[in-house]
């Protein structure tokens, strides 16, 4: 269990992935590639991919529980795909806006 | 949720595009990174507690922004068209701080304490042969990234605080990573003291769009900047837009057009009906994008898209028409609510301040506190309306409301109906002292040399369309009215050199 927030980052266990926390709040069961993941900058452990979790995550792609309560940004991609639980986030398809800047 | 975070993961994901500059030996997005990280590294060493800045654009903009990021200090761009007292004393409102200048002027900030000058060559000088530390920014958000000035139209500037969190989170709620296609360039010609400059480096750094710069804009460079470098979009105020339609309209059936430019976007000021008008007649293959935002919301908050004009320009439904004035629909990631004086929610149709709510708002300035109300609601003291389908119409500044025999008329929906009357370049309406009245509404308008309106004729205009208490009282005619050099009408000014139209009295 990891402690969910805004601006949180953590890393994977089975890839190189990385993610940032855009949306959600409160303890959690966030996994990668099926381990959990572990706070940026902490101690890592070594796991083993789970080849139900490992579509693997794209650089720059949010990633969402089906009640879009936590939304998750992946700031490195990796092989593993992030659940909560044994439950996999989806990708959020986002409508693109027109540049405004 | 560092601004530097949204350069990491653009060095990291498209490191070889070039990020800023010429095609050929522009700066790439891992280079921007090393100067960025390798500039953190001295501005953290001259033990400062601000980066501020009073230079044109250039690509020192970018690697001195991120680099302060890096440091973990606020970047304060400043305006330097301001006077050298007036620029000395916002730099001393930030002292001390490291302050980059424009090597032309090295010497404007001379005996201002802690201000800490440097030219912006000084500063670039060897920065490539450096490497970049490890990275090691804050990572909570929480800090502040940058202080904007606002223009301070009504009086001393205040210092907009927008955090990390506020910049970060309006990047990714309105921006795709990599968005951009390689061959995609973006022209910047705000300068970096507007947020709309500001919020024009980070989008695009993160979209992975090319940015060339116009340090100073004139229309004529303007368009050469766009056919020479094939821009395929850019964003600008309105004032730049007129220019650049009259530039075009000059040129005539035999100028070349702007066939690379595939995006317009504008903001930060009300555009003339006329402008946009012939700007669509023009740009036949240009999408347009008309943004509202304030510097207090980290940039845009509503936008009206490219779909949004055609439809407006090609319906002959008034209502639907009248949406190519406005702003738009709120972003996904904001809300907006409209209420009255009580701080009543207003529904559709009526009109009341804009209240808006969402991750990026800051609502907050350097030495006061948050402006925010509890709930996070932010009162933009801008007034407006939404229409049935959502749209966000925008009338003005609640400050510039004139109070005639206790009824409210906005500026804004009496200047809307002038600026449609042929003849009529340009409008803005102010209230003047009246003794009987408390203020009354006089009409500033500059004539087209062709065929200049009547001031008659212009009232009776208003009288037909608008309730009767929104006729001008006077109408006055000027060569051209007073903007601020990033579009924004100059009410006071106005105020003051025409006070001789009221009749003195003080309300």
């Amino acid at each position: 269990m990891v402690i969910l927030k805004p601006g949180a980052r953590f890393t994977s266990n089975t890839c190189d992935g990385e993610v940032i926390i855009v949306k959600g709040v409160g303890e959690a069961d966030l996994r990668c590639g099926g381990v959990p993941m572990s706070p940026a900058g902490g101690e890592t452990v070594t796991g083993e991919l789970s080849p139900e979790a490992s579509g693997g995550t794209q650089m720059g792609k949010r990633y969402a529980d089906t009640e879009d309560s936590i939304e998750i940004l992946c700031t490195k991609p990796g092989e593993g795909s992030l659940g909560l639980g044994n439950a996999l986030l989806d990708l959020k398809e986002a409508k693109p806006l027109p540049a405004s800047d | 949720m560092n601004l530097m975070m949204l350069l990491e993961m653009a060095a990291e994901g498209f490191g070889s595009r070039v990020a800023i500059g010429p095609r050929e030996d522009g700066i790439t997005y891992r280079q921007l990174y090393e100067l960025a990280g390798s500039a953190s590294r001295r501005l953290r060493d001259a033990g400062v507690q601000h980066v501020a800045m009073a230079d044109v654009s250039s690509e020192a903009l970018p690697i001195t922004l991120f680099g302060a990021a890096w440091a973990g200090l606020p970047f304060v761009p400043l305006n330097y068209r301001l006077t050298d007292e007036e620029l000395a004393a916002l730099a001393s409102r930030v002292a001390p701080a490291v302050t980059v200048l424009d090597p032309e002027a090295p010497d404007r900030l001379e005996g201002v304490s802690g201000a800490g000058p440097i030219s912006r060559q000084d500063l670039l000088a060897g920065l490539k042969s450096e490497s970049a530390p490890e990275p090691d920014w804050e990572q909570s958000g929480d800090s502040a990234a940058i202080l904007l000035f606002t223009s301070g139209t009504t009086g001393r500037p205040k210092a907009a605080v927008l955090r990390h969190r506020h910049l970060v989170s309006y990047v990714l709620g309105s921006v795709e990573f990599m968005g951009a296609d390689e061959e995609e360039t973006a022209l910047v010609s705000v300068p970096p003291y507007h947020i709309a400059g500001m919020a024009a480096i980070l989008s695009n750094v993160y979209a992975g769009r090319r940015i060339v710069q116009l340090p100073t804009f004139e229309a004529a460079a303007w368009v050469d900047v766009v056919r020479r470098e094939s821009v395929t979009s850019a964003m600008v105020v309105p004032t730049m837009l007129t220019r650049i339609v009259d530039h075009l309209d000059a040129e005539g059936s035999g100028g070349l057009g702007l066939p690379t430019l595939q995006a317009l976007s504008y903001g930060g000021g009300k555009m003339p009906r006329p402008t946009i008008e012939r700007a669509l007649g023009l740009l036949e293959h240009t999408s347009f994008v008309n943004a509202y935002g304030l510097t207090e919301t980290s940039s845009t908050v509503a936008l009206l898209g490219p779909e949004d004009h055609r439809i407006a320009l090609a319906s002959d439904n008034p209502e639907v028409r009248s949406r190519l004035g406005s702003a738009g629909r709120p972003l996904p990631t904001i809300e907006v609510s409209i209420r009255n004086e009580d701080g009543a929610e207003m529904p559709a149709g009526e009109p009341g301040e804009i209240w808006v709510r969402g991750e990026q708002v800051s609502g907050e300035y350097h030495g006061l506190s948050s402006q925010l109300a509890d709930d996070g609601w932010f009162p933009t003291h801008d007034g407006g309306q939404l229409d049935a389908e959502g749209f966000l119409h925008v009338t003005g500044r609640i400050d510039d409301v004139i109070v005639k025999g206790g009824q409210n008329v906005s500026p804004g929906e009496i200047e809307e109906v002038l600026l449609g009357v042929p003849g009529v370049m340009d409008a803005a309406v102010i209230g003047l002292p009246d003794r009987q009245w408390g203020e009354r509404i006089v009409a500033v308008v500059v004539p087209s040399i062709q065929a200049p309106p009547d001031a008659e004729e212009l009232r009776n205009t208003v009288r037909g369309i608008l309730r009767s208490n929104r006729t001008p009282d006077h109408v006055e005619f000027l060569d051209e009215l007073p903007y601020n050099e990033t579009g924004k009408l100059l009410r006071r000014v106005l105020r003051t050199n025409l006070a001789h139209l009221g009749d003195g009295s003080t309300s």
